[in-house]
Formats: C-alpha cells, sequence, structure tokens
C-alpha cells in the first residue's frame, strides 16, 4: 500500500549521513525508514499518552509480542499535569534517535495558563511533522449511514491556525494569529500530489476559505495550482470549506484525496472519521522529511472509557500496521491489518461506539486468533 | 431602560407625523441611550397605511430569480410590505453603502448573497460588521417530507457574526509568510452568549453547547468560552456545556439529535452551521437571519450565489421563502408568516414538486404555483393566481 519508489530506494540506502540530508532538503525525497539495527529489529518510540492510549497500545505490545513482530518499543511517559518541559523534550529525543513513534494523545488541560502549548503540537512542531494523513474508508462490517467512502485527507500540521500566537494587546481583546507561509504550503501540496499518484488517485481537492482569507488561504490555494501544474494526469479542484463539510454529509463518494491548511483538516477530517463510523476505526499518520509518527486519526484522549475494557483498538491497531508499512515490514502489516479487518466484520464482536458490546481484549483475543489460524509462526494465545 | 422606551415611544409618534426624515435621529438618538443589555428588537414602525417598508438586495446567481418569487408571493398573499430594490451589482463599495444606508432607513432587509470571489471589497466593509448585525441564527429542523438519513434534528444556531476569523485583517510582513488575524473581544463575546441564552429561554429550550477549540487557541476562544460560562452563571435554568469543535462535527454526523442549542464564533459557525444543512437536506431548505440591535437582515442560511443554477427555473425556493417569514414574523406580521410557511411546509411534504437538490424534478416555478394555491385555498383573501 505504501510503495515508495523502490529505484530511488536503493540509491539512497548506501549513501553517507551529509548525502541523506542534503537530499532531505529536497522536496521530492521520499521517505527513509530508519535502518534496522542489531539483529534486524526496530527500535519505536512508545508514548501511551492519558486515557484509552495507555491500554490500546498494551494491546498493541501484546499483539507485536504474539506476532513476533521485529520491533522493540522505548517506552517515554509524558506527563500531562506537569507544566515543565522535560518530559516531552525527553520524548522528542527518542522520536529524533529512533525515527519513528506510536503515541495516544496527551490530554492538553484548559485551565493551565496561556504559555502551556499543548504538548501534541509541541511534539508536532518541534519534529517538524508537516504532513498528517488520514484515510477514511469504509469498512464492510461496518454499517453507516454513507457508503464506499475512500477519502484520503491530507493536513497541514504545522502552522496554520495552530501556531500558538495569541496576545491580549488591550484588555478584553484578543488576536489569534493565523500562519500561512509559501513554503510550507508548497510542501504539503507536494506531499498530497505525490501520494495521489503514488496510491493511484485521480483527484486532489483544496479546502479553503479564500473568500475571506483572501492573503492567507488565497496564498495557499495559489500554492496547490502552481504544484498542480506540475502533475498533469492528476484532476484538481478547489472547494470552499462550508460547501466541502456540506457535501461531506450528503454525497462523500464524490471526494478522493483532500489537502488543505490546520483547522479545516482538523474539522473535515472529523467529519470524515464520523461518517465511516466513528474515532475507534480511522487511524492517523504524521509524516515529516526525517520522522513519523503514527496515532488514532482523531486523536481522542476517551478520557471518559479509560481502563473500562470498551474502547476500540481498531484505529490503534490499524495505526501500528501503518507504520509496519513505514518500516518495510510489509509481510507483518498486511497479516495484522487483514485480521483487524475480519475481526471487525464479525458485529457480535463490535465494542460500544459501534454498537455492540465486545469487549476490547475480546476483540484482541480474537485477532490474534485470527492471525494463527492463518498459519505463520506465533507464540501462544 | 424607561428613558430608551420613552425614545422609541416618541419615534413611534414623530415617525408617520414627518416621514421618514426624522427616522435616523431617533434611531441615533435611540441608540445612544438604549444599553448595551438590550431587550428584544423592535421592529420599525409601519409607515403610511400600515405598510412597512423592506430593503431588497437581489445579489448574484439565484437569488434575484428567488426574490422574484418572494415578491410575486407577498402581492399574491396581499401583504403589507413594500420592497425597495437596492441593486449591488459591480463590486466598488458605492453600491454596498448605498445598500447599507438603505437597510438604515428601513429597519430590515431580505438579500441574497454577492458573489464574494472575484476582487470584492473586504468583509469589514459588509453589511454585517457595518450594520453590527452580531447574531446569525440558523433553525436547523429535519422536514417531514424531506427524505435524510437523518431523522428528529432540531439544532439552533446562533454564530458570532462580525468578528472571529472574518476581520479580514491580513498582511504579508515577511515575503511569503501571511498572518491572519483572528480577534476574539469580550464585548462580543457576551453579547453573542446573552443573544444565545435569551433565545434559548425564549423557545424554551433546554440546553446551549458552547463549541470551541480552546485547547488550542488558549487566549481566543479560551475568552469566548470564559463569556459563555458567565452569562451561563445567570441563567441557571438553561444547562450548558462546552464541546470542540472537532468533535462537535463528529458527533453532528453520527447523532445530531443530542444537540439543542449551540452558540459559537464565526468560522466554527460557518463550519457547523453548513454541516446541519446539509443534514437536514441540503443549503435550499434552510434559511438565516441576521439580527443586530437595531436591525435585522434574512436570508438563505448557507450562503450560496448558486451560479450554476441560475435562471434555470430549478433552485429550490423553499429557504428564501422560509427566510421571507421569519422576515415577517420580525415586523410582527405573524398572520401572513404562519399562513406562508405552512403553506410552504405542506408543499415540501409533495415528493413530486421535490426541486433537484433534493432528488426530485420539480421546477421552481411550480412549488412557487403550489404555495400560492395552497394559500388560496385556505380561505384567506388573496390576489387573483
Amino acid at each position: 500500500i505504501f510503495n515508495l519508489s523502490p529505484s530511488l530506494e536503493f540509491v539512497l540506502i548506501f549513501q553517507p549521513a551529509g548525502v541523506r540530508v542534503l537530499y532531505s532538503l529536497l522536496w521530492f525525497c521520499v521517505f527513509q525508514p530508519p535502518p534496522a539495527r542489531y539483529g534486524g529489529r526496530h527500535t519505536v518510540t512508545l508514548i501511551p499518552g492519558d486515557g484509552i492510549g495507555p491500554e490500546l497500545l498494551s494491546h498493541v505490545r501484546e499483539l507485536f509480542r504474539f506476532c513476533c513482530v521485529p520491533v522493540d518499543f522505548e517506552v517515554v511517559n509524558v506527563d500531562s499535569t506537569m507544566t515543565s518541559e522535560d518530559d516531552i523534550n525527553d520524548a522528542i529525543t527518542a522520536i529524533r534517535r529512533n525515527g519513528v513513534a506510536l503515541k495516544g494523545n496527551i490530554e492538553t488541560n484548559h485551565n493551565l495558563p496561556p504559555s502551556f502549548i499543548s504538548r501534541n503540537n509541541l511534539l508536532r512542531t518541534s519534529l517538524d511533522l508537516y504532513a498528517n494523513v488520514m484515510h477514511c474508508q469504509s469498512l464492510p462490517g461496518v454499517r453507516t449511514r454513507h457508503r464506499n467512502i475512500d477519502i484520503i485527507i491530507i493536513r497541514e500540521n504545522t502552522e496554520g491556525e495552530y501556531s500558538s500566537l495569541e496576545h491580549e494587546s488591550v484588555s478584553g481583546v484578543v488576536e489569534c494569529l493565523k500562519i500561512i507561509t509559501r513554503t510550507n504550503s508548497l510542501r504539503i501540496a507536494d506531499y498530497a500530489f505525490r501520494l495521489a499518484r503514488e496510491r493511484g488517485r485521480r483527484r486532489v481537492t483544496a479546502v479553503h476559505k479564500a473568500n475571506i482569507m483572501s492573503l492567507g488561504d488565497g496564498l495557499f490555494l495559489q500554492c496547490c495550482k502552481e504544484v498542480a501544474a506540475g502533475y498533469q494526469d492528476i484532476a484538481f479542484d478547489a472547494m470552499i470549506v462550508d460547501n466541502t463539510t456540506m457535501q461531506l454529509v450528503s454525497k462523500p463518494q464524490q471526494f478522493d484525496v483532500m489537502v488543505m491548511p490546520n483547522l479545516y483538516g482538523n474539522v473535515v477530517s472529523n467529519v470524515c472519521a464520523g461518517l465511516v463510523g466513528g474515532p475507534g476505526l480511522v487511524p492517523g499518520a504524521n509524516y515529516g522529511t526525517d520522522y513519523a509518527v503514527f496515532e488514532c486519526g482523531t486523536r481522542n484522549t476517551g478520557k471518559s472509557i479509560a481502563d473500562g475494557n470498551i474502547a476500540n483498538p481498531t484505529a490503534m491497531l490499524l495505526a501500528s500496521c501503518l507504520l509496519l508499512d513505514h518500516l518495510r515490514l510489509h509481510a507483518y502489516a498486511t497479516m495484522i491489518r487483514r485480521a483487524v479487518i475480519a475481526t471487525v466484520t464479525e458485529t457480535r464482536l463490535h465494542t460500544a461506539d459501534l454498537g455492540g458490546q465486545g469487549s476490547t481484549s475480546d476483540v484482541v483475543q480474537s485477532i490474534m486468533k485470527e492471525i494463527q489460524s492463518t498459519g505463520p509462526l506465533t507464540q501462544n494465545i | 431602560m424607561a428613558a430608551s422606551s420613552a425614545v422609541l415611544s416618541m419615534s413611534k409618534i414623530i415617525k408617520p407625523i414627518w416621514g421618514g426624515r426624522l427616522a435616523t435621529t431617533a434611531k441615533v438618538f435611540g441608540a445612544t441611550v438604549s444599553s448595551r443589555r438590550e431587550k428584544s428588537t423592535v421592529p420599525p414602525p409601519a409607515k403610511y397605511g400600515g405598510r412597512h417598508t423592506v430593503t431588497l438586495i437581489p445579489g448574484d446567481g439565484i437569488g434575484p430569480e428567488l426574490l422574484n418569487h418572494v415578491r410575486e408571493l407577498f402581492r399574491f398573499s396581499c401583504v403589507p410590505v413594500d420592497f425597495e430594490v437596492v441593486n449591488v451589482c459591480s463590486a466598488t463599495e458605492d453600491d454596498i453603502n448605498n445598500a447599507i444606508t438603505a437597510i438604515r432607513r428601513n429597519g430590515v432587509a431580505l438579500k441574497g448573497r454577492r458573489n464574494t470571489l472575484t476582487m470584492s471589497p473586504p468583509v469589514s466593509l459588509s453589511p454585517s460588521t457595518t450594520l453590527d448585525l452580531y447574531a446569525n441564527v440558523m433553525h436547523c429542523k429535519s422536514l417531514p417530507g424531506v427524505q435524510t438519513r437523518h431523522n428528529n434534528i432540531d439544532i439552533m444556531i446562533i454564530r458570532e457574526n462580525t468578528e472571529g476569523e472574518y476581520s479580514s485583517l491580513e498582511h504579508e510582513s515577511v515575503s511569503g509568510v501571511v498572518e491572519c488575524l483572528k480577534i476574539i473581544t469580550r464585548t462580543n463575546s457576551l453579547r453573542i452568549a446573552e443573544y444565545a441564552f435569551k433565545l434559548a429561554r425564549e423557545k424554551g429550550r433546554k440546553r446551549v453547547t458552547a463549541v470551541h477549540k480552546a485547547n488550542i487557541m488558549k487566549l481566543g476562544d479560551g475568552l469566548f468560552l470564559q463569556c459563555c460560562r458567565e452569562v451561563a452563571a445567570g441563567y441557571p435554568d438553561i444547562a450548558f456545556d462546552a464541546m470542540i469543535v472537532d468533535n462537535t462535527t463528529m458527533q453532528l454526523v453520527s447523532k445530531p439529535q443530542q444537540f439543542d442549542v449551540m452558540v459559537m464564533p464565526n468560522l466554527y459557525g460557518n463550519v457547523v452551521s453548513n454541516v446541519c444543512a446539509g443534514l437536514v437536506g441540503g443549503p435550499g431548505l434552510v434559511p438565516g437571519a441576521n439580527y443586530g440591535r437595531d436591525y435585522a437582515v434574512f436570508e438563505t442560511a448557507t450562503r450560496n450565489t448558486g451560479k450554476s443554477i441560475a435562471d434555470r427555473n430549478i433552485a429550490n425556493p423553499t429557504a428564501m421563502l422560509l427566510a421571507s417569514c421569519m422576515m415577517l414574523d420580525h415586523l410582527k406580521l405573524h398572520d401572513y408568516a404562519t399562513m406562508i410557511r405552512n403553506a410552504v411546509l405542506t408543499t415540501m411534504n409533495e415528493t413530486q414538486l421535490h426541486t433537484a437538490d433534493i432528488g426530485g424534478q420539480g421546477t421552481t416555478s411550480e412549488v412557487v404555483q403550489a404555495i400560492m394555491r395552497n394559500i388560496q385555498s385556505k380561505g384567506p383573501l388573496t390576489s387573483e393566481l
């Protein structure tokens, strides 16, 4: 599924670090997984986060151990109640070291002072994970109001409304800055078109509000148009965000690949997640030039259902499959993904968010049985 | 409060005697005297012979044809409203200023949508901000005759209409880097929250939900949320909760029945109102109203120009007709409003008359004719069909 061009991969794999840095500066570089270390085992940073994160990630570890996946997890805990940035800086260093991470969502307390930046946001901006990719697909076993949805949402992940630049110049008047830059817009547009080409997609839609924010979103739109000119085989169109959301709830099948700035991406990706069955089903990936972090697509902490064994593990497990694909462990990725989709088709194993009564551990056990039955070498259940 | 009501009653006496000439003076005087915590908007008093004058701004796209139908229907139903048509064809500021002056004069307007993508003046000069129409109210209700994926939706969306992301304050300080300013002020947030709770109380609603993104925009949306909480404390009979905008949109597409009244800043309001409009059947069905302290402007909720379907007789007139009913309610012409609204909703039940946007093949004129027949059959005095 994530077939990056193999020819370029061979060229880059045996080059010294300096040249690799040079390549990463060019926009058309493809992502290189960090090379496997001792004994062919990869080390991946694991950030449990809050809410349902820890329990779901322990299920992922259990499953990986069961399937004998050559991945070791380096666990870094980030305490969301602490105001010091040491925890998150440790996590960022660990990700820089390992190159790849799997994380749960870290809660952001509203009552803390405004100087406290959201930990998730800090992670994304420090590592320059500029592309958030979310693939919303109707799963066969899940009954939803809309069918045959297959949308890839590419969302700019570092700037836009999430710059955390706000000030209160006059008492009672707050100014929030939304930053749009040419470099980042070109970068995300290029990423979107490249991904569309790799996956064989026909159409890219840019979502904007340039009639109101003519300079900001106008710049974004212009960058998308410039990049589109270089990809003649892919159709490009633009749609205003309010019309987009309305079309999404009436006729979501018309969309193929969508690219947009940060805030619209947040809203649109949540709408699409709701359309295909909810936050428990869709994985998300954050890609940068050197790092990749995988998580649940809609970034929920799930505080209210934490430790209740009722959370839906599908999103996190599919995110771990994206992780394995990124590490080029395609066989393991396909095996686990197939088992997860087969289990989701079983209606009696649906968790509460899909309208069933299954528990998280039931679902994971069933996935493990499914994997064992298809024959590869596994440990005992 | 007594002073302002005295002023207004004075203006009621002055206006019919002096025609419209002292209207502006009375309004200005009224504006300075009345307090910020305003009472419910008083409609402009009827002028000669009890007939109201309403500004009509046709706009572009499907606006002109739909507003023609509204005029036709009003003439047919003998509604005591005269329309003063102000065309905003070119995108210059003069036309818009003329329109704004006309709305100031008449107090009420019905408008179509102007095409904003082509070199238009900034939003800060639009009627909404100049006339301080601070509340955009949209009532999304599942109509019985329209088949949608969700049933029993009844959501009121109150959206701050003047500030937020729509301040049109942008600049390119460094080449290739654009900064857009989103302004949130305490006064406006308190005002819109107060409006939301007052409206919820008037309509007997139980719950108000504030939609925000305060985990990211702590100061801005944090201020908005805090203002909502302060106002909520003064309305203990109405439950108040807050929800982050991404979770809100996800809940809207899975379980929209849980929402009652929603209040939010400008951009989230835009997105959420469009999602809700899509849920109840599309942009052709939902009317919207922009209220200020002194003026009110009515239009279709989702503000589409409908360029591609203009002049083809396939647009859905329901939204514009329901908007005109809201206008009649605002002018306290409740009988006419109820009559037209009932006729429109009855016609909606007829599936063979559905227009293309809700899956039928009817034309606009057929729908309007059916509505007129419906009104005639009910018995009140009407002109000839």
